[in-house]
């Protein structure tokens, strides 16, 4: 699965008490920003051959058909696909779901781990969460493969509990957006809680016990004070999990597979993407479909970007 | 994905796929391949450069897994390399798909593949986008000797010839007959159907005297051949190459979907696969009988179901009343040799092996062998282990495979998707197939349309 992970874990929310070091780091003589571009320059160099020059070759592709320059020839002939709104319809709404799940969970997860005064309680807890984001994404699927079918599972009573007496009840097209968002949380949310317990230990206690001084008490300040300050880590984490989600594959793809298809192949778009290209030899319209999601994932990200202030310097 | 590589990406908003598929092209057209593609061989294709005593790969599904075992201790001096893969079940088009990616590499083909599906051979004959020549080779255009093609089953190549040149060959024939169980039946005292207005009539008699026996299953793609196949609807035709034809509403359609509805609304029809875990273990002795391929005997009885001889009986296809025998056909794999093979020699070698040799066909194999030596010889061995409780069973077999209706054809594109998305959801959640046909027919069409084919 696309679960964009969490990045190393934090030890910088940038705060007011880092100014100091910002004007520190401008006096940065040659020498040390020269190490700057040497550790940036692995990444560098990895964006362009795999970020950067694919995307310019799906520009070209999408707009040309065997070479020949075709216009939006391609992009219409994607749109009037019989799969295409559907699967933007199933994506939209497994992003919509996770999304919400993601930001509400998370945030409430890391405050609660994060006022746990029991040191081992809470190291556990912070572990507990982050394991199952260990396990690759497709062998996360294939376990919960099992989870699901009640037949095998070890929740089988629940399921049945629900009214799904087999997998094909269970992985029904409108239970997916619900099943998917299950695993992409169950896999990627205990990444973003150990991060956002981070940010919460960024919180200058001086402003905790003002807080607290003056009265308030733990809701007040998880929503007056933590979430607040939170506000960044937040839209990073929206706008990493909006570009993974966009990209859902995996999940549908091998739970196509076991189900001969009752998951439909062309659930979403990245699999309309791959059929194209792979069943139909048509690249320009997997191009095309590729480019949609680019120009989308970006139009939304631009809005955590601005709403959340993420660029902005406090 | 992988959590950690995608996290040093930051925002990377590119599809995996395009990411993939340009790098690859990007290298291609670097390097492209000298290949012009559709060259006239002696074998009536161009050969790749030859290494005698090569390693060969070979992709076959789980089923399919002693045929190489029987090859390698048969030929222990020839390598073979083996990977499995879902050999295409349900029409998952994972073969196209990875044959596709390695077009595009040009190189990392596999030698020789068996699929389950029946259809690969209309684009695995043709020619790929960038020009190089189709995945499939021609097999009767001096490849494979004309003496061993003819030992095949009259039309069985058939699915696997386009314009007369034969692209794949049929590992096993998989014509419908009605298996029936004899002590069950003897037991309540009925007769075996032989028609689908019988059939129908047997479910509601069995749903009323004996709740919980049952006659057949409805939980796997492949019930599409078997029931609108085998009942002579008009749901999945070709009628000529790039035309396609589907109409449920058809009275064979229609009657054979009410007759379902009915089983399913009475419980003699599950909707559990075959091959799902706990089949056997819920069915193994409540099954009363069921139209299905000649392999079910292999797969279902004697193996999944493991009923033991003198039970088991095989009747002719269920017919319409009052009109003709008819069977569905119900895959029957078929192997195919790369066009882009380094060691030709030996996978001819090994396709002459699988398809006829005794040592897989006969002794390992489910279903009933296309090769008619070898067809003859595993009936033989039904016969000697007295498995089926009539003695007619062989000629009732051999006569069904000839009447396989002709109006069922093959396209680029598995029949069982369309069913997989519409109808097993759908009957799942208790519609009935009848309310399902104008969605299935409607999805047909649309696939149909979008795989560049003219609906009719």
């Amino acid at each position: 699965m696309t679960v964009t992970a969490p990045p190393a874990p934090v030890d910088a929310v940038p705060t007011g008490r880092r100014r100091p070091e910002r004007r520190r780091a401008s006096r940065m003589n040659a020498g040390q920003s020269r190490y700057g571009y040497i550790f940036v320059s692995g990444y560098t160099l990895l964006l362009l051959a795999f970020g950067l020059l694919p995307t310019l070759y799906a520009i070209y592709l999408a707009f040309t058909r065997n070479g020949v320059f075709v216009g939006v020839d391609n992009f219409v002939r994607v749109f009037n696909d019989y799969r295409f709104l559907p699967a933007v319809a199933h994506v939209a709404l497994y992003i919509l779901y996770w999304l919400v799940s993601l930001i509400v969970f998370v945030v409430i997860l890391a405050i609660i781990v994060h006022a746990i005064r029991v040191r081992w309680l809470g190291n556990s807890a912070r572990f507990l969460f982050y394991i199952p984001g260990a396990i690759a994404g497709a062998s996360s699927v294939l376990l919960w493969l099992f989870v699901l079918d009640p037949t095998v599972s070890p929740v089988s009573g629940l399921l049945r509990s629900m009214g799904y007496e087999s997998l094909v009840n269970v992985v029904a097209v409108g239970n997916l957006p619900v099943v998917f968002t299950v695993i992409a949380f169950w896999a990627g949310a205990g990444g973003w809680i150990v991060i956002m317990y981070g940010a919460l230990n960024n919180i200058s206690t001086d402003i905790m016990e003002a807080a607290r001084i003056d009265g308030a008490n733990a809701i007040q300040t998880a929503w007056h004070i933590q979430l607040p300050m939170l506000k960044k880590w937040i839209s990073y984490m929206g706008i990493m999990s909006l570009a993974a989600g966009t990209q859902l594959f995996v999940e549908p793809k091998i739970l196509a597979q076991a189900t001969k298809n009752v998951v439909p192949e062309d659930y979403s778009l990245n699999q309309l993407a791959y059929l194209y290209a792979f069943r139909q030899n048509d690249f320009s319209g997997s191009a095309a479909i590729s480019l949609v999601l680019l120009v989308v994932a970006l139009g939304l990200s631009t809005v955590f970007i601005f709403r959340g202030k993420l660029f902005e310097r406090d | 994905m992988s959590q950690q590589s995608s996290s040093r990406r930051r925002v990377t908003r590119l599809t995996t796929v395009v990411a993939a598929a340009a790098a690859g092209l990007l290298a291609l057209s670097g390097c492209a391949p000298g290949s012009s593609g559709g060259g006239e061989g002696k074998y009536g294709f161009t050969e790749a450069e030859q290494v005698p005593d090569s390693e060969i790969t070979v992709w076959v599904d789980a089923s399919r897994e002693p045929a190489v075992t029987a090859f390698q201790k048969a030929y222990p001096d020839v390598k073979v390399k083996l990977e499995t893969y879902d050999g295409g079940a349900g029409g998952s088009g994972s073969f196209q798909s990875k044959v596709t990616l390695m077009d595009q590499a040009g190189e990392g083909w596999p030698d020789v593949v068996f699929s389950t599906q029946q259809n690969d051979a209309i684009w695995a004959s043709k020619q790929t986008a960038n020009g190089e020549q189709g995945f499939a080779a021609p097999l009767n255009k001096g490849f494979l000797d004309q003496d061993f093609l003819d030992g095949f089953a009259p039309g069985s190549l058939d699915f696997a010839t386009i314009d007369d040149t034969v692209y794949g060959l049929r590992n096993d024939l998989a014509q419908t007959v009605f298996y029936y169980n004899q002590t069950l039946l003897d037991q309540f005292g009925y007769e075996v159907p032989t028609t689908w207005e019988e059939y129908g009539e047997l479910g509601e008699k069995l749903a009323a005297e004996h709740p919980g026996y049952i006659l057949g299953s409805m939980g796997d793609s492949f019930m599409t051949y078997v029931y609108y196949g085998g009942s002579e609807s008009p749901v999945f035709q070709s009628p000529e190459a790039g035309v396609f034809h589907s109409d449920t509403s058809d009275p064979n359609a229609q009657n054979i979907s009410k007759i379902l509805d009915g089983m399913l609304a009475n419980g003699t029809l599950v909707q559990d696969s075959f091959f799902s875990a706990d089949f056997a273990a819920k069915y193994a002795d409540k099954l009363v009988g069921l139209p299905g391929p000649v392999w079910y005997t292999g797969a279902i009885f004697q193996g999944a179901l493991a009923t033991p001889a003198g039970q088991i009986g095989v009747a002719p296809p269920l017919s319409w009343e009052g009109g003709d025998v008819a069977a569905g056909n119900v895959g029957g794999g078929q192997w195919y040799a790369s066009s882009h093979s380094k060691n030709l020699d030996a996978v001819r070698t090994f396709l002459e092996f699988v398809t006829s040799a005794d040592d897989f066909q006969v002794e390992a194999s489910s279903g009933y062998p296309a090769y008619t030596s070898a067809a003859e010889k595993w009936l033989d061995k039904q016969a000697e282990s007295s498995y089926f409780v009539n003695d007619d069973f062989k000629t009732v077999m051999s006569d069904a495979a000839g009447e396989v209706w002709d109006g069922w054809n093959v396209t680029s594109w598995s029949p069982e998707t369309a069913w997989s998305k519409v109808v097993i959801p759908g009957i799942a959640a208790g519609e009935t197939i009848e309310s399902l046909l104008p969605a299935w027919q409607k999805e047909l069409e649309n696939e149909a349309t979008v795989n560049g084919y003219t609906v009719k």
